[in-house]
């Protein structure tokens, strides 16, 4: 088992790998000359050959990779084009809000979209379930800013409920940053939640036919008691693997909900970013979610044996 | 559950077995439709989905002939009126037609929807092949499809298009590899399972050489799989495309497509919400519509799976 965890950890270092390297041969694999792109329509010859300097495109790309990996894994995400501040620097300035928000919707998500599933799962066929199947097919399908404005529009806006826009600190109180991040929280969680229903369900649908659930029937189990210990326990793998997946969703979606919802967090970085071609950035932000969907993973994959005690390695 | 029960009294008496002919009325005798419209009678999801679809492509193709006007044509004079008789989903802060922009934004949609999923499902199938049959090939190409499936596909896409300019034909580019990895394992699963199947293996001891097996035997196999997880991919391209656009890294703001309608009325969302919200509109019908198709697709082309989901 223990040769099993150190394994897997290791596994995730050439994927990382891959990734920042892909991520740093963007640059090069752009059609034309990503200096001039970057630089805009309006820039000076000297403004482009700086952007090129600073970006190290005017050296040999293998050794460009090698400094740049090397300065990454010293914690050196390199310096904003536009602001001329460290990426990290900026990083850390704006991780707070999007953390705060994809926190609190992995929560929310996950507490509201598991009992739906195990619901639809044991009134198999009833309105209850086509009403789930429905809500996860439409969870699909209306994308995160149109539920966002939706919601922002109905609950902040006809009935004056909770803000409209912006982020209150932590620190500043558990309630008022609840409020600020309730409505995006939900936009969010949407498709999230429609992921996970969607699995709890089939999966339960699965193990409720399993002879230990016959045999906890016999001998007088209660019907919440047969769900949520015998049933629930036994669906956990998939549905935990499915949650590890959907972050990626998370993330996505939450450099647009900050956008609809004016939070100041990384994904509000990435746009602004995106608009001043400030590159660098973008490539840091990536990188750092792109470790974090990783690691989520990794953690997810070795708890599996907390999970289900059936799985040996 | 529902297909089980209806089996169930299948108490084949000795009687009708001797007596009845080959097909005893266990089941009643309705006979299955058959032609098209049988096949959609059976599949309603298929039905709606595509009825939906189909009207949004009459739409986007004949957006002229549905009493739109220039979607370009500037009009100061008459910024953000309301929905009237006159406008029919009001107009935006320059004075253009929301009702025309969002029609001719159908355009972007669905050619960005289409494209991206013919072309990821193309290149998908050859690298899965290629993974699924080349033991060599296969460490290094899943290796690279794992780093690449690492990254959130919209940061992906962001990426790719942060460093292009703004063009529809590069945003089909920048989406299509952000779900390359995707069809690729879908194939080389199906690859790999398939080579062990017993028709495979004996095609193989009678001596037919590999790319028959693979266009007689792998090949059709692998299509129906492709074709519902390329219309999820459609689904999840007009998405992406929206997204794109709405934070400024997609089509350019001169070609109207609903992601752009959408970042230029979030200034005024709060005052003028329509010209947010019927773009909104159009974009979740479309999205659904495809999804639906896909769900149908899904369930008619591999019975087992529609248990299970």
């Amino acid at each position: 088992m223990f040769a099993y965890f150190v394994r897997r950890v290791l596994a995730t270092i050439p994927v990382m790998a891959i990734v920042a390297l892909f991520v740093f041969s963007l640059l090069y694999l752009a059609p034309g000359d990503p200096a001039a792109v970057i630089a805009g329509d309006q820039a000076t010859p000297q403004d482009v050959e700086r952007i090129r300097a600073s970006l190290g495109l005017d050296r040999p790309y293998l050794i460009r990779f090698g400094e740049w990996f090397w300065n990454i894994l010293n914690g050196d995400m390199g310096v904003s084009i536009f602001t001329n501040l460290p990426v990290t620097t900026m990083i850390k300035q704006r991780i707070e809000p999007t953390l705060s928000l994809m926190v609190l919707t992995l929560c929310l998500a996950v507490s509201i979209a598991v009992p739906m599933g195990v619901v639809a799962a044991w009134k198999q066929g009833t309105w209850v379930d086509r009403a789930v199947m429905g809500f996860a097919v439409l969870g699909f399908s209306v994308p995160v800013f149109v539920v966002g404005y939706v919601l922002a529009y109905v609950f902040a806006l006809e009935l004056d409920w909770l803000p409209v826009q912006g982020y209150t600190a932590f620190s500043s109180g558990f309630g008022p940053w609840l409020e600020n991040l309730i409505l995006p929280a939900t936009a969010l969680g949407m498709v999230y939640i429609a992921l996970i229903a969607r699995i709890t369900r089939a999966t339960m649908l699965e193990v409720l036919q399993q002879d230990y659930i016959r045999t906890a029937r016999a001998k007088g189990a209660g019907q919440a008691n047969i769900l949520f210990l015998h049933a629930l326990k036994n669906a956990a793998v998939p549905i935990v693997t499915v949650i590890g997946i959907g972050v990626a969703l998370l993330i996505g979606g939450a450099v647009v909900t900050e956008s609809v919802f004016a939070i100041p967090g990384l994904g509000r970085l990435t746009v602004d970013a995106i608009l001043r071609r400030d590159y660098p950035v973008i490539q840091g932000v990536i990188l750092l979610f792109s470790f974090v969907y990783v690691l989520v993973n990794l953690a997810i994959d070795l708890l599996y044996t907390l999970f289900d005690p059936r799985i040996r390695y | 559950m529902s297909s089980a029960t209806v089996l169930a009294p299948a108490a084949v008496t000795r009687e009708s077995v001797a007596t009845a002919p080959p097909q005893p009325d266990i089941l009643p005798a309705v006979k299955p439709k058959k032609g098209f419209i049988g096949f959609l009678r059976r599949n309603p999801t298929i039905a709606i989905g595509g009825g939906l679809l189909l009207l949004m492509v009459v739409i986007a193709v004949f957006a002229p002939l549905f009493w739109t006007v220039d979607p370009t044509a500037l009009a100061p004079a008459r910024r953000t009126r309301e929905p009237s008789a006159m406008y029919w989903f009001g107009t935006d802060m320059l004075g253009r037609d929301v009702y025309s922009r969002v029609l001719y934004g159908a355009r972007v949609s669905l050619i960005v929807g289409f494209s991206v999923a013919l072309l990821s499902s193309v290149v998908g199938l050859a690298i899965g092949m290629v993974s699924g049959y080349i033991r060599l090939a296969d460490s290094i190409i899943m290796r690279f499809m794992d780093g690449l499936m690492s990254i959130p596909s919209i940061l992906l896409a962001i990426a790719l298009m942060a460093l292009t300019r703004g063009s529809v034909q590069n945003v089909v580019i920048a989406i299509t590899i952000a779900e390359i990895p995707r069809v690729s394992r879908l194939v080389r699963g199906v690859v790999l399972s398939l080579r062990e199947q017993p028709y495979v293996e004996a095609a193989v001891a009678a001596g037919t050489r590999t790319p028959r097996i693979i266009w007689r035997h792998i090949l059709p196999n692998t299509l129906a799989p492709i074709t519902v997880q390329a219309t999820y991919i459609c689904a999840a391209a007009m998405i992406t495309e929206a997204i794109l656009s709405f934070i400024g890294a997609g089509t350019p703001p001169i070609i109207p497509s609903w992601g752009n309608i959408m970042a230029e009325g979030r200034a005024l969302w709060q005052v003028k919400p329509y010209i947010v919200f019927f773009p909104a509109i159009f974009l979740s019908i479309t999205v659904l519509a495809v999804n639906l198709l896909g769900d149908g697709l899904r369930d008619a082309l591999d019975p087992r799976m529609a248990k299970r989901l």
